[in-house]
């Protein structure tokens, strides 16, 4: 391979070896650098207080430098059946993916890309999008190149370029009143979580204590000179203000302008982003269903978001578990018909659902008791020991708390088969409500612990490629499980469906 | 399949027969053995552990005592009753239009997937597997959660029942998906 390798520019599908865009040579040390970011301030740490100053400079060169190596290494080729990317300094990959086999192809900007003009291309398969295997990433082309091959892929029969915003309906777009749900989306805990785990590497790292340097030492002293119960107070506030400012930066950040789109072939896609932006295209036969999830805090307020049941879609962490968000966390109305319009109109999201009776009801109530009930079993044996009371009054605290969670968990969970869709709802931390498409069932999973047996329960997944890759049933009746299933699948579970009792030997 | 149907079980290990009939097949005899076996470095690593901490500090109280017998009986019960329960659970069958398998013994699960949808098919033997003459079948749909396993075959039979698969998944054809 010749160093002149061209650019991959306008003639995108000429089956010869093509480079990314060279302005990547900018992007790739800042994000590396980034990310060695702890280990780069601790090794600076750690040489300063050697009085070796350079050491931070050294290691930041270096990683630099290696990151330049990506570009350099980095080769694809687009043929009218395959795409193929070539990357790896010690150890050279070939990816090689099927033109036909591309389900999904998203467009990144973060906000480099975005300055520089380019876009992240991530292109997915379906069956092995779970392990990262399957996906194939193309980071850094130029936008408008991005663009077009993904609208090469996506739409195999070429078409003319100037035909695609025509025949584009919007579905949902954000409207800023929804911002003031963000706070309820407690997506700020992570935040938190991150960056006191970023804390903890560099002292971990650099053996530097931040609480006893500069401005932190000035409000450790102030919030030691407190009285306990101020102090908890304090500290309770600003972690509460800090979970609501950082969900609420989290949400414009993520959701700014967006806008969910249907083009005349069905294909969906979204937009989305303040500083990074992201476009999704999902093809209309690869979305088989939807999730309504409802956070106890959101449902709190009548909130609910909206996610994409879909196969070979990238399954994100948090928020995106699952598949695309189809919409942002917004009144529980317009999630629902969001998620009615994207399935042609269907009466499942909506309709009303089979409960699951008082033996589910039993389950689900023990079982948010039982964590109680043994706190408070372990804190009184350790209150005989000589442990103090106080932790008996926690745990019994607990235990009052499973009560409405265990209602509210069994007020949950329910099961309908309607319009062609397999409808099933659970949870109450998180509550969700999944509708998906009956021919997009493969087969059952039918769980079941020593507990369901007596009462005559059983868990049934339903097995699909998409989202989840299985949608539970948590504590349905035997009988109805297998009604659904027989109903959803008869060719598969009707042989084993026993009427009379078998007698062939 | 050629494989004779087999009787109905003593119905104590299957979760819902009134409802969905066990699959048809038991797993191999050896199967049992072959799960005490299993079962044994763990319980050894456990007994290791508890001699460990307990001995060095002189003569073992009653409490110590209590704990060690204990992790005996507890061994004793899971290496004779495991096995023989999870002998009357472990179960299989392939039809021309589906695979359906039940495996576990406290917690149970049946798995069915269509004929139609499936995937790849293999086999995996393990060391001690080996020893016993033992095999899993893995058949895999498009689904991450979907795949079955049919566990402790006798080499034959998984041999047979692989090849078996495979010729019926080619003749269905599609991507599975």
């Amino acid at each position: 391979m010749n160093v002149e390798t061209p650019v991959l520019a306008e003639p995108i599908e000429d089956a010869s070896w093509h480079r990314l865009s060279p302005r990547m040579l900018l992007v790739h040390p800042v994000i590396e650098i980034g990310r060695a970011l702890p280990a780069i301030v601790g090794v600076f740490l750690a040489g300063s207080s050697q009085g070796h100053s350079y050491w931070g400079l050294g290691a930041t060169g270096i990683v630099a430098l290696y990151s330049l190596t990506r570009w350099f290494t980095t080769r694809l080729r687009i043929t009218t059946e395959q795409v193929q990317l070539r990357h790896g300094l010690l150890r050279r990959r070939t990816i090689t993916t099927a033109r036909d086999r591309i389900r999904t192809v998203d467009v990144t900007s973060h906000l480099l890309h975005r300055l520089l003009g380019l876009g992240r291309v991530v292109i997915g398969t379906g069956t092995n999008d779970r392990n990262g295997s399957g996906r194939l990433v193309l980071d850094g082309l130029a936008t408008a190149t991005a663009t077009r091959l993904r609208d090469d892929l996506l739409h195999r029969v070429p078409q003319p370029v100037d035909t695609a915003p025509s025949g584009a309906r919007e579905i949902a777009r954000l409207d800023r009143r929804w911002i003031r749900y963000a706070p309820f989306t407690l997506s700020g805990v992570l935040t938190g979580l991150v960056i006191w785990g970023f804390y903890w590497r560099i002292q971990g790292e650099s053996g530097v204590d931040l609480a006893r340097r500069g401005p932190f030492r000035d409000v450790t002293d102030a919030l030691h000179r407190l009285s306990t119960t101020a102090e908890v107070v304090v500290v309770v506030a600003a972690l509460v203000a800090f979970v609501a400012i950082t969900s609420t930066v989290g949400y414009v950040l993520a959701f700014w302008n967006f806008r969910l789109v249907q083009h005349d072939g069905g294909t969906l896609q979204v937009t989305r982003g303040l500083v990074t932006t992201r476009a999704t295209s999902i093809e209309r036969r690869r979305l088989v269903g939807a999730t309504i999830s409802e956070p106890l805090p959101l449902r709190g307020v009548g909130a609910a978001r909206t996610v994409a049941v879909a196969t070979g879609l990238r399954t994100g962490r948090g928020a995106e578990r699952g598949g695309e968000v189809l919409l942002p966390p917004a009144p529980r109305a317009v999630a629902e018909s969001v998620a009615a319009r994207v399935l042609d109109g269907t009466s499942a999201i909506t309709s009303p659902l089979r409960p699951h009776g008082s033996a589910a009801r039993h389950r689900r109530i023990a079982r948010a008791l039982l964590a109680g009930v043994l706190l408070v079993a372990a804190t009184s044996i350790a209150w005989a020991a000589g442990a103090p009371a106080w932790p008996i009054a926690a745990a019994v605290a607990v235990l009052l708390l499973g009560v409405p969670l265990g209602l509210d968990r069994s007020a949950a969970l329910g099961h309908e088969h309607t319009d062609g869709f397999v409808v099933t709802r659970s949870g109450s931390l998180i509550r969700r409500r999944t509708v998906l498409d009956e021919r997009a069932v493969i087969g059952w999973n039918l769980r079941s612990t020593f507990f369901q047996r007596r009462l005559g329960l059983v868990t049934l997944v339903a097995t699909t490629a998409a989202g989840e890759q299985g949608y539970r049933i948590v504590d349905v009746p035997v009988v109805e499980a297998l009604e659904l299933a027989e109903a959803v699948t008869p060719e598969v579970v009707k042989p084993f469906r026993a009427g009379p009792p078998a007698t062939s030997g | 399949m050629a494989l004779p149907c087999g009787g109905r079980s003593d119905d104590d290990g299957g979760m819902t027969d009134v409802l969905l009939r066990d699959p048809a097949h038991l797993v191999s005899r050896r199967a049992r053995l072959y799960w005490t076996v299993r079962a044994l470095p763990s319980w050894l690593l456990v007994g290791g552990l508890e001699a460990a901490i307990l001995l060095p500090d002189g003569v073992p109280g009653a409490v110590s005592w209590s704990v060690v017998a204990a992790t005996v009986v507890l061994a004793v019960l899971h290496l004779v009753v495991m096995p023989q329960w999870r002998y009357r659970v472990h179960r299989w069958e392939i039809t021309d239009t589906a695979v359906y398998t039940q495996s576990g013994w406290v917690s149970q699960e049946r798995r069915i997937a269509p004929i139609a949808r499936v995937q790849t098919v293999d086999t995996q033997r393990g060391p001690i597997e080996q020893l016993f003459g033992l095999a899993n079948v893995t058949v895999t749909t498009a689904s991450a959660r979907g795949p079955i396993k049919i566990h402790a075959l006798d080499r034959a039979t998984a041999e047979h029942t692989v090849a078996w698969l495979t010729e019926r998944a080619q003749a269905t054809g599609g991507d599975g998906t």
